[in-house]
């Protein structure tokens, strides 16, 4: 597989976060840092997007739209859990409609700590991210795979079943 | 015959790349203009070459289909016009291309690129009778709407057509799908489009997509390019300087202006062109 | 050649048996016998004709006793038309036909001596008609026969009157076949006449009250262009002492000021046939017939008669006052109903404009006059022939169906219906897209245009096209879009009227790839015959260049596609912000419950609706018309 480092195209997804984690993250993509230098681009779309920065822990209403995005991006494909609350909850943790952090839905590859999250460890991770990224993307079994989880094949075949 | 051969193979190979470094130098001369360094000029290859190694999605198995015939279309329409053939018919079927990329857009029933599509049509109907106009004026100017003939021409068509080339150059803003026309696809994200027509595109069929564009902006290019170009060589040099400098132009004005509604895009764009080529029109037919 | 005889007069005796037979299936196996034979004599007449050489064939110069009968009918369909004016209480109308017919029974008995002409031509263009009217007519009459069965089931409202309907459509392709044929004027009267009655019957099949002032709307627009030809024929009778519609032509073409008027007059009755602006209410308002009526009346092939007529005057009109008045009318109604076109929703509303329009182009190739605008013309002719009757028959098939013809009903209908989807699909593509057919018309009608000088057409014909474009396209992406949970439906389609699709979506392609051949073998004789010069329009390079792409702009998808389903691909839902429920065609909503997603077009009706435009549209239209039509007989007399 070729070299894919040169271009990563980031979806940005706010979860339940107080918004501090997402200023950051912005700020990181404005002219003043210029992202694009490195082929950097905050696309909205996850179907053309090959980074999930995702901010804010995971509630009940938000659960299945993560899952969503996070299934229609196409491989390779890299997770960044942007702040506290995106790893564990932080301290939204215990509320009654909070269920965790990023990884109780989706598989998490990097973890960026902070409360907000400062621009450096942002940094940092998304280069941590694009090696990884990078990684994955030299194993073509991991990349062509059909099916993203178990219960996309399932419900996949049983589509298939009912035609 | 020789020459149609050679411009007919130097498209299909060199097209990609020209339209590759077009796109990234409009990245690296926004960057500036905005205040940044902006990326390498040679980003939308990298951009195309991970594009590729990705994983193949599609949402309908139509999109695949659909897409390789708008590249396939918009192809065919280059290599007619850099083999010296009739540009009427060019245009013709560039917009069966763009037929096919509303259809590649329409078919997965998603609301953004449904809207995308939508207003990719409207802007067809804008752009379209520029377009035809403009090859109308180079018959009038040059008596044929034969490539081949044109270049042989004893003076440059601009001389007899610039009405219908400001027109054009009009319309080519709503053709390279830059502001203040980008109403089909944006190119920022967070706006109420997503990626407009393209919303539904990822991985392979969006690498088509981008090489579509490519092919299809060196087209537009020549175009422009044939305004400028009658019998003497040295005017092939006068062309591509006019191109660069059209091309300078659409990002200039792509930088400095926002978004129109439909409406207003309709208006001027009708309107420039019944009052800029219509009125070039007139004056050459009248005389003629 | 007893077969032209034939071919006019056993439609009528078929017509007097669908009458009487009341038992409907045997009224439907005659129907399908009358249809095959006549296709079958259609195609035995051109063969022979063929064979022959294709030679310009004038015959029957002695008809006296025809000519009284003719005369007959002309009275017989005057009390036809003041009885039911009368009945229904629109006695004006009665006058446009009773004032018209006293002329032209004056003329014939008490009138000059006239010169003794042919009263039945053969040429390459009346044969062209011959055979459009003899395939697709017989194919829309097989088609109905299977379509009024689903039509009376699906509305129980109407009164079942099929052996009237089957009545008026065959002695409507008689009538057709008699009007194409013919060269005296007196006889294309008549058969003019027959055509517009069979019309009005028609649209009032219903006897719905919208129904009756539409059929009487077409009725006064037709009557009127009736009495044009009439006043036509009575000033080149007097005039000329001849009353050969080919005569007429040839001094038209010289320049001889006593052709001048008749010229100008039946250029105008053909604007009334063919539907142009400011006579183009009528087409809308005849949609409300059933759909075979307006396959085979309203698009395919009366509304040709208009058409058929003014390419017979094009070499009359070129250049002239009356040329000049038709392209600005043709261009005119070209442009204005493409815009109304877009507002449409109802399917058939949308083809009902589209004709409109088409036809204006048409009309405007013929004003302009020349071998190439004519060449372009008699193009879009075949293949608007074909591609609108398979669009009405398969919108009236689909509709049947889904009871429903409003184009946003129609999401997902290549899925739904796939056949009718499909054949839906290949009739709008023949209408519009580059490869096939009606652009290279397009293309010449342009090129002509400018070598015209013609500004103004060149305008319509810049800006129609865009607009023509945005209407099919959005129809077209709305049947191929698809989603999983489309409801099912059952295609009720019966076979006889497949079978019509199905030739008619072959005839299509066959068309489509084969356009060059037919240029080179039969259009540019045509001209030839008509203008006396070869035209060759486009170079036949260029010809076999397009089938090439053709070729490979399917070819290359098509490998795409193979290629695809055997490699590896990842099927998604499409992106609604992650809230899809995986149907593509739901969401889930603010309070966690699912919506559906509904997409509709742009259809601005309110900026550029029928009932916003038609009426300044019309204005401009009988202003212009009223201004030079007297300024061509003031510059005559």
């Amino acid at each position: 597989m070729g070299n894919v480092k040169r271009s990563p195209w980031l979806l940005h997804y706010d979860g339940s976060s107080c918004n501090g984690c997402d200023i950051e993250v912005l700020a990181c993509l404005t002219p003043v840092y210029d992202a694009e230098r490195f082929g950097i681009i905050n696309t909205g779309d996850p179907m053309q997007a090959d980074i999930f920065l995702i901010t804010g822990g995971i509630n009940k209403s938000n659960q299945e739209v993560v899952r969503q995005l996070y299934e229609q991006m196409p491989r390779p494909k890299v997770v960044v859990a942007v702040g506290v609350c995106a790893c564990t909850g932080g301290v939204f943790k215990e509320c009654y409609n909070i269920i965790g952090g990023a990884d109780t839905t989706i598989p998490v590859d990097i973890y960026v700590p902070g409360c907000a999250a400062r621009p450096q460890a942002i940094i940092d991770g998304i280069v941590k991210a694009i090696d990884l990224w990078q990684e994955k993307a030299n194993n073509p079994e991991y990349v062509h795979a059909m099916y993203e989880s178990h219960e996309e094949k399932e419900e996949k075949e049983e589509k298939e079943g009912n035609k | 015959m020789t020459y149609r051969v050679i411009g007919i193979v130097a498209f299909l190979i060199l097209a990609p790349f020209l339209g590759g470094l077009l796109s990234g130098i409009d990245r690296k001369i926004s960057a500036r203009m905005q205040g940044r360094i902006g990326p390498s000029i040679f980003q939308p290859f990298y951009d195309v070459q991970k594009l590729l190694s990705k994983q193949f999605i599609v949402v309908n198995y139509a999109q695949i289909f659909l897409v390789v015939s708008f590249l396939a279309t918009i192809i065919v329409t280059g290599m007619m016009f850099f083999g010296g053939s009739d540009i009427l018919l060019c245009f013709f079927l560039l917009s069966t291309g763009a037929t096919f990329l509303i259809f590649a857009a329409c078919i997965t029933n998603s609301p953004y690129s449904n809207i995308g599509a939508s207003r990719e049509l409207f802007q067809m109907l804008c752009y379209e009778p520029a377009v035809l106009l403009a090859c109308i004026g180079f018959y009038l100017a040059t008596g044929s709407f034969n490539v081949s003939d044109i270049i042989q021409a004893d003076l440059p068509a601009i001389i007899k057509t610039p009405g219908f080339f400001v027109a054009f150059v009009f319309i080519l803003t709503i053709k390279l799908r830059k502001s203040p026309f980008d109403l089909s696809a944006s190119h920022h994200p967070h706006q109420e489009l997503v990626k407009g027509i393209t919303t539904d595109m990822g991985a392979r069929t969006l690498a088509l997509y981008e090489i579509a564009e490519w092919y299809e902006h060196v087209f537009l290019m020549g175009f422009v390019g044939l305004f400028f170009i009658w019998k003497n060589p040295w005017s092939y040099l006068l062309a591509v300087v006019a191109v660069l400098a059209t091309y300078f132009l659409e990002i200039l004005i792509d930088n400095t202006s926002a978004r129109v509604k439909w409406h207003t895009m309709f208006k001027l764009a009708w309107g420039v062109t019944i009052l800029v080529a219509g009125v070039n029109l007139i004056i050459l037919m009248v005389m003629a | 050649m007893w077969m032209i005889p034939f071919l006019i007069c056993f439609p009528l005796v078929v017509a007097v048996l669908m009458f009487a037979i009341r038992e409907n299936k045997i009224r439907n196996i005659i129907a399908y016998l009358g249809a095959g034979t006549i296709m079958a004599v259609t195609g035995l007449f051109a063969f022979q004709w063929f064979a022959q050489g294709t030679p310009v064939l004038e015959l029957y110069y002695h008809t006296h006793t025809i000519d009284m009968i003719m005369l007959g009918a002309v009275w017989l369909l005057m009390f036809v038309i003041t009885y039911l004016s009368f009945k229904y209480r629109k006695h004006i109308i009665s006058l446009l036909s009773i004032i018209p017919t006293m002329l032209i029974t004056y003329m014939e008995l008490f009138g000059p001596e006239m010169a003794e002409i042919a009263h039945i031509r053969v040429d390459k263009l009346s044969m062209l008609m011959c055979i459009i009217v003899g395939v697709i007519g017989s194919l829309i009459v097989i088609y109905s026969v299977g379509y009024m069965h689903g039509y009376h089931h699906l509305h129980t409202e109407y009164e079942d009157r099929r052996n009237y309907f089957f009545m008026l459509l065959f002695i409507f392709l008689g009538a057709m076949f008699g009007f194409v044929l013919s060269e005296s004027l007196l006889w294309i009267d008549l058969f003019w006449e027959m055509t517009s009655v069979c019309s009005f019957l028609l649209i009032g099949y219903t006897r719905t009250k919208e129904a009756i002032n539409n059929s009487f709307r077409a009725l006064w627009m037709n009557l009127l262009g009736g009495a044009g030809v009439v006043i036509a024929i009575m000033y080149a009778g007097y005039k000329t002492g001849s009353l050969s519609f080919q005569n007429l032509i040839t001094l038209g073409t010289e320049g001889n000021a006593a052709a001048v008027i008749p010229v100008a007059l039946l250029a105008v009755a053909a604007l009334t046939k063919a539907a142009q602006m400011p006579f183009s209410t009528w087409l809308m308002g005849a949609m409300v017939a059933p759909t075979p009526s307006s396959a085979l009346l309203h698009s395919a092939t009366m509304v040709k008669a208009g058409i058929y007529i003014l390419f017979r005057l094009a070499p009359a009109m070129s250049g002239t006052m009356t040329g000049l008045m038709i392209s600005f009318i043709g261009g005119f109604t070209f442009f204005a109903a493409s815009i109304m076109a877009i507002a449409q929703t109802d399917a058939k509303k949308v083809l009902a404009f589209s004709t409109v329009s088409n036809l204006g182009l048409m009309v405007a190739c013929a004003g302009v006059g020349t071998a190439e605008t004519v060449w372009a013309g008699v193009f879009l002719m075949i293949f608007h022939a074909i591609s609108k009757s398979l669009l009405f028959q398969n919108v009236g098939a689909t509709e049947n169906a889904l009871h429903s013809r409003d184009i946003e009903d129609m999401h997902g209908l290549i899925f739904r219906l796939p056949k009718l989807g499909a054949f839906m699909f290949i009739g709008i593509a023949g209408m519009f897209l580059a490869p096939f057919g009606m652009l290279i018309s397009k293309w010449s009608a342009l090129k002509a245009s400018v070598d015209m000088g013609n500004i103004l057409l060149v305008l319509f014909i810049v800006y129609g096209s865009a607009t023509t474009m945005f209407y099919w396209t959005k129809w077209m992406s709305k049947i191929i879009s698809y989603t999983d949970t489309e409801i099912k439906v059952t295609d009720i389609t019966k076979k006889d009227e497949r079978l019509s699709l199905t030739v008619h979506a072959t005839l299509m392609i066959l068309l489509c790839l084969l356009f060059p051949i037919l240029s080179v073998v039969y259009v540019e004789p045509l001209l030839t015959e008509m203008f006396g010069t070869a035209a060759a329009v486009l170079p036949q390079g260029v010809l076999f260049l397009l089938i090439a792409i053709v070729c490979f702009i399917f070819v290359a998808p098509i490998m795409a596609f193979r290629y695809a389903e055997t490699s590896k691909v990842r099927q998604l839902k499409s992106y609604m912000n992650g809230i899809n429920v995986g149907n593509n065609k739901e969401f889930i909503d603010s309070m966690g419950e699912k919506k559906h997603l509904f997409m509709t077009n742009w259809y601005f009706a309110h900026d550029i609706g029928q009932r916003k435009l038609m009426r300044p549209c019309a204005f401009v239209t009988t202003a212009f018309l009223i201004i030079l039509l007297c300024m061509i007989i003031g510059g005559a007399l």
